[in-house]
């Protein structure tokens, strides 16, 4: 018996495919590490001898200055505004986004309109036309309409949702038509049946486009740099550079602070996709009817 | 508890395919009705009319003495079990039953007193608080008969509620549903394809084929005295055999090269000759000689197909395991024979 274990052949492949892994995990967390350690320098430290790999001793200090410290001009920003802000504009974001994309989809499924696929289609296409495209034509409205520097300004020219629309929509196909017909005979009007059954049967789907959206909205850069200009509305993303460069050639950079406030950054849409992951997948791939 | 009462109701789609034609018959209270016919023959477009899925484009239609044509399925006192049960997936079982109370404002109390009555009538007593998601097959068609129970409905609509169960499920489920709809009282209509559903279920059959009823009878009727050829090969297992013949008016049919005496009738020319497997007999001689080609073992008896003078035909046997010859002879008692137009298919 031992005979034929030590003559079993060893195998290559599992060693190469853990290498492989391994590489791709270190690729992804080492630069999140490089920034952790370097955001535990001094300031002075990091201009001088640039990123670092060792542990300093200025981390508590700078996660607190990164929160906490007043920064910008006028001194009426700080860290933990920012990111009630960010948060601000991404759950609103995804929750408008929702609404809307699960209400047009409800609307194209289920009531017989005369140009549901066309208006459909409609909606799709506009998935040709991201913000970008239609930077200027948005600011004039949401500025003519005095929403600079309020949340709505900020949330609302973003939330029409063609994606979400789309997904909604597939989704809502799949429902088999027996349930709209047993829930007719019990009495559930449109609202009803959109609260009581469709909602609740969308759960995991909407817990999939919450995580996308959120993410997405959380990571939104040109719209709230061009819509807020007081600092009080400033979200995380738009924020950090602001920190950097402020009082620029008066006094040493903090880069320490701004590193840290990158990693703050990333951390709420890393937990929301770290709690969500399982409703993310059964969301997108099957569903419970 | 309601009688039902359709006037010349019919269906035509807006691209102008008639689903049904126009239709008239009534049920009477307490009664179960089947309505059979293979797919698309507008069965289910039929019940789905009198469900209020379906629009009605003319006729009308009375549940009780109202007439129903522009009332809501809600309001109009049915309660119907379908085919993929149609479950609300997120709710339990006893929330199931219990919506369509809920949403017609009855009170807490109520709701719960009916929900435990049935459960109690349907042995789910125990899977109240389970999703459909954790039941078995026959478990969520109890739960889709729970739900029509609760609402204590003038009508109950069946639409084919058994397809999707294992065959000795269906068996048992067959019994349940009728033991239920007569305890209850309730007037029932119920489609199925599976005609062995609708004899055995059945006060009454509606035949369907094409969008027409082609016969409505007891099921012993529509069994004897089938009024159509479609009719006669559609129910019935193995269906009826027909030959194609022709009489001379004084008792003869002319089969092929052979001659069947037939009940004397007026009628001469072409015809269907129709006679069930189960009342042939095989006789030692002298009958009219059958050419056996493949035997069906069933246990107790077995089926014979073979061919008269060159046309399919079935003797369904007992099974007494001696061998067989390759030509048999065959007693065509003349009682059992039905005669059906050889042009319309219309009993003679």
């Amino acid at each position: 018996m031992a005979d034929t274990q030590t003559k079993r052949a060893f195998k290559w492949e599992p060693v190469i495919d853990h290498g492989i892994l391994i590489l791709g995990a270190l690729m992804m967390i080492l630069p999140i590490v490089i920034a952790l350690t370097t955001a535990s320098q001094p300031d002075v430290q990091i201009i001088k001898e640039g990123l670092s790999f060792q542990i300093g001793d200025q981390l508590d200090d700078n996660i607190s200055s990164a929160l906490f410290t007043q920064g910008g001009f006028s001194g009426e920003i700080t860290g933990m505004l920012m990111l009630q802000n960010s948060m601000i504009l991404g759950i609103g974001f995804a929750v408008g986004k929702i609404i809307i994309g699960m209400m047009a989809a409800y609307a194209i499924v289920y009531f017989r309109l005369r140009f549901a696929t066309f208006a459909f289609w409609i909606i799709f296409t506009t998935l040709l036309l991201p913000l970008e495209v239609r930077i200027m034509p948005s600011y004039e409205v949401v500025q003519g309409m005095g929403l600079t520097n309020t949340y709505t300004g900020l949330i609302l020219p973003l939330i029409a949702s063609a994606t979400a629309t789309f997904f909604f929509r597939q989704f809502f196909l799949s429902v088999p038509e027996e349930l709209v017909e047993a829930a007719r005979i019990d009495g559930a009007g449109p609202v009803k049946f959109f609260i009581d059954i469709l909602v609740p049967l969308s759960r995991t789907m909407i817990a999939a486009m919450f995580i996308i959206m959120f993410v997405f909205g959380w990571n939104q850069y040109l719209w709230p740099t061009l819509i807020t200009t007081e600092e009080h509305m400033y979200t995380l993303v738009r924020g950090i550079r602001q920190i950097i460069q402020d009082q620029d050639g008066a006094t040493i950079p903090q880069f320490g602070r701004g590193i840290m406030l990158a990693m703050l950054a990333i951390l709420p849409p890393v937990l929301i996709v770290v709690f969500f992951q399982s409703w993310f997948v059964k969301g997108l791939t099957e569903s419970d009817k | 508890m309601a009688t039902v009462s359709v006037t010349n109701i019919s269906k035509t789609y807006p691209n102008g395919a008639q689903a049904v034609h126009p239709a008239s018959f009534s049920i009477a209270d307490g009664e179960l009705i089947v309505l059979v016919g293979p797919s698309g023959c507008g069965k289910s477009t039929l019940l789905r009319m009198v469900a209020g899925l379906e629009d009605i484009t003319e006729g009308e239609l009375r549940i009780g003495d109202r007439v129903v044509n522009e009332v809501e399925p809600a309001e109009r006192d049915i309660a119907m079990v379908f085919q993929n049960y149609a479950l609300y997936p997120h709710m339990t079982v006893a929330k199931n039953m219990a919506y369509g109370l809920k949403n017609r404002g009855t009170s807490k109390g109520d709701i719960d007193a009916k929900v435990r009555e049935a459960a109690e009538m349907l042995d789910l007593n125990a899977y109240l608080d389970r999703r459909p998601s954790q039941l078995s097959g026959g478990q969520r068609q109890r739960v889709a008969m729970g739900r029509a129970i609760v609402r204590d409905p003038a009508l109950f609509l069946f639409d084919e509620p058994l397809s999707n169960l294992d065959a000795k499920l269906r068996n048992q489920m067959r019994i349940e549903i009728r033991a239920l709809q007569r305890r209850l009282g309730t007037t029932a209509m119920y489609v199925t394809h599976d005609q062995v559903e609708a004899m055995t279920m059945a006060d009454r059959i509606f035949v369907l084929n094409a969008g027409r009823i082609e016969q409505i009878g007891t099921p012993s009727e529509i069994y004897r005295k089938p009024a159509s050829t479609f009719v006669a090969s559609f129910m019935g297992a193995p269906p009826m055999n027909l030959l194609t013949a022709t009489t001379d008016g004084s008792g003869n049919a002319q089969v092929g090269d052979l001659s069947i005496p037939v009940a004397a009738g007026s009628h001469a020319g072409a015809v269907h000759l129709g006679i069930r497997p189960e009342e042939v007999t095989v006789t030692a001689g002298g009958g009219v000689p059958f050419q056996l080609g493949l035997i069906e073992e069933l246990g107790a008896s077995r089926l014979l197909h073979g061919k008269i003078a060159g046309q399919d035909f079935t003797v369904n046997a007992p099974n007494d395991d001696a061998g067989l010859a390759d030509t048999l002879s065959l007693d065509l008692p003349t009682s059992s024979l039905h005669l059906f137009d050889g042009a319309t298919g219309q009993r003679l």
